[in-house]
């Protein structure tokens, strides 16, 4: 008798579906709040009228415009753009070895207040976006493609700075230890025995952050700092539509190629 | 006793001196063209007048304001770049879920026994080229054409992240239901049972995890993509950053940014919870 009863009664729920249950409750409830705070146009701008114009809108772009001149234009900003990424990877790569070493030492008290302070820096440096140190910076380094440089450095160089601080933290020790025990300086050790195992997980990082920065640097023109986005920024202000899609295709081609190129290369550094 | 030689002359020479140097040569004249596109020249940062400029506007920096009206509407618009993110992250899930379903090949039932018929091979490229060009323009170029479309508001912020995030979720969906061991799907779809249900009890549970902790990833990049938005007029923090730069208020400039470093932090903790949770 006492068997039946107990067949009868179910398992109590799980906690951690109960737990789940909890999170996909607060997660729609989050989802329903951001809907009804928003003053989103929808009846607008799903009208049919609405619709329509956003169709011929669209249809405006075409076709892009191809006159000689203004694709050497183009390609010129395309050229900038890349030269951007390019020197605003290097220059973070270089900041952010500085900066890792620094974040990933060990040992007393002071190297763990260093260690803290190198992490916090990085952490703010890669918090704060490209495009907002872009306008920032246009207050120091006037308009061009300077400040967009120096921003996508700033932000680039917190995040390999971190990544860096990782790989180099989780190199084997025993190699840097048998050089110091012989009275090797610091910058020896790091740069017979430390470097040497971490510089292709390096490389591969700062690839990785190169395509990234190739669509960030595409698009900090728009608040003045060079390159395709800025062209951007100026065709669509004066509703240039084909022109505006000549540079859109730029940089879409722009970006694809710098895919194509850190892949290719990252493959061969794999290999 | 034996003594340890130092080695001397010769025997210091490095033997790939000579391959460093040209490296570095290669590397200089590389570097050349790079430097003078971009007008590099950290002298300009160091002239009198931009020295000026900078010190007047970051010693307005400290103490940040913080009087009780600016305070408010700081608030209201940290939730308006949380809200603009959200929604955006929401529709982009739904446009994500039914892009990644067309073009994984793993639910495919011509591709059970022979290679997949030509036409769903030719549907699912053609979907994966959706994805492509969703997410290949930036979500700040998709904002600027939808202010010019819709004009100014978060309605341009929703519809952007709407679409760029759509094509991410899209394709990491597929792949990463393609990266699934197929042996429960095919199980169940050469037994008869329906794609729906072959992805519910073969694939998802196997990819559930994963395809979370990426959603969730996602939200926290959005917050900082909606931050980025508001510069070209879709409202909330970056919005407000962008007038208070122009006019060089330094002391709202400082405030906003601690308020943004603050979100970002406390979205990275939320999504790091919220995946163990999940994941």
């Amino acid at each position: 008798m006492t068997a039946m009863s107990e067949t009868r009664v179910l398992p109590p729920p799980s906690s951690s579906r109960r737990r789940g249950l909890l999170v996909l409750a607060g997660v729609l409830a989050l989802v329903v709040a951001s809907f009804a705070t928003l003053d989103l146009h929808w009846r607008e701008f799903l009208a049919p009228a609405e619709l329509a114009k956003l169709a011929a809108f669209g249809a405006s772009f075409f076709p892009p415009e191809t006159a000689p001149a203004f694709l050497r234009r183009t390609l010129v900003a395309a050229g900038e753009t890349l030269a951007m990424s390019l020197l605003g990877t290097v220059l973070a790569a270089g900041a952010g070895l500085c900066m890792a070493l620094p974040a990933s030492a060990r040992g007393g008290a002071a190297a763990r207040a260093v260690h803290g302070a190198a992490r916090l820096l990085l952490n703010a440096l890669r918090s704060i976006p490209e495009l907002v140190w872009a306008s920032l910076l246009l207050i120091a380094a006037g308009l061009g493609p300077f400040p967009g440089t120096l921003a996508l450095a700033l932000h680039t160089t917190g995040v390999l700075g971190r990544l860096f601080a990782e790989s180099i933290e989780n190199a084997a020790a025993g190699p840097a230890l048998a050089l110091r025990v012989r009275g090797t300086g610091r910058l020896r050790v790091f740069l017979w025995a430390t470097l040497p195992q971490v510089l292709p997980q390096l490389l591969s990082y700062s690839l990785y952050r190169w395509e990234n920065n190739i669509r960030a640097a595409a698009v900090l023109g728009v608040v003045g700092a060079g390159g395709l986005g800025q062209m951007l920024y100026f065709h669509l202000g004066l509703f240039q539509m084909h022109e505006t899609c000549t540079v859109l295709l730029a940089m879409i081609a722009l970006v694809a190629v710098v895919d194509a190129l850190s892949y290719a290369a990252r493959r061969a550094l794999s290999s | 006793m034996a003594q340890a030689v130092r080695p001397t002359g010769a025997a210091l020479h490095d033997p790939a001196l000579l391959r460093r140097v040209s490296w570095l040569l290669v590397v200089a004249v590389l570097a050349w063209p790079v430097l003078v596109w971009t007008e590099f020249n950290p002298a300009t940062l160091l002239d009198a007048r931009s020295l000026g400029a900078t010190w007047k506007f970051v010693s307005d920096f400290v103490p940040p304001k913080h009087d009780a009206d600016f305070l408010a509407e700081l608030l209201r618009e940290t939730w308006r770049t949380v809200a603009i993110a959200t929604a955006g992250l929401a529709l982009a899930w739904l446009l994500a879920v039914p892009l990644a379903l067309l073009s994984t090949a793993r639910l495919s039932l011509s591709g059970l026994a022979a290679p997949m018929r030509p036409l769903p091979t030719a549907l699912r490229q053609v979907v994966r080229w959706v994805l492509v060009v969703l997410r290949s323009i930036p979500e700040l170029v998709w904002a600027l054409l939808f202010v010019r479309a819709v004009g100014l508001g978060p309605t341009s912020g929703v519809l952007a992240i709407a679409i760029t995030y759509g094509g991410m979720l899209g394709k990491v969906y597929a792949d990463l239901l393609e990266s699934s061991d197929p042996a429960a799907t095919q199980a169940l779809l050469r037994n008869g049972s329906g794609r729906l249900q072959a992805l519910l009890f073969g694939a998802l549970p196997e990819c559930a995890g994963e395809l979370v902790s990426y959603t969730v990833y996602r939200w926290e990049c959005a917050i900082r993509s909606s931050v980025v938005l508001g510069f070209v007029g879709a409202g909330g923090l970056g919005q407000l950053l962008d007038s208070a730069t122009k006019v060089f208020a330094g002391s709202e400039v400082s405030a906003i940014l601690m308020v943004f470093v603050a979100l970002v932090w406390l979205s990275d903790r939320v999504s790091a919870v919220l995946r163990r949770v999940m994941g």
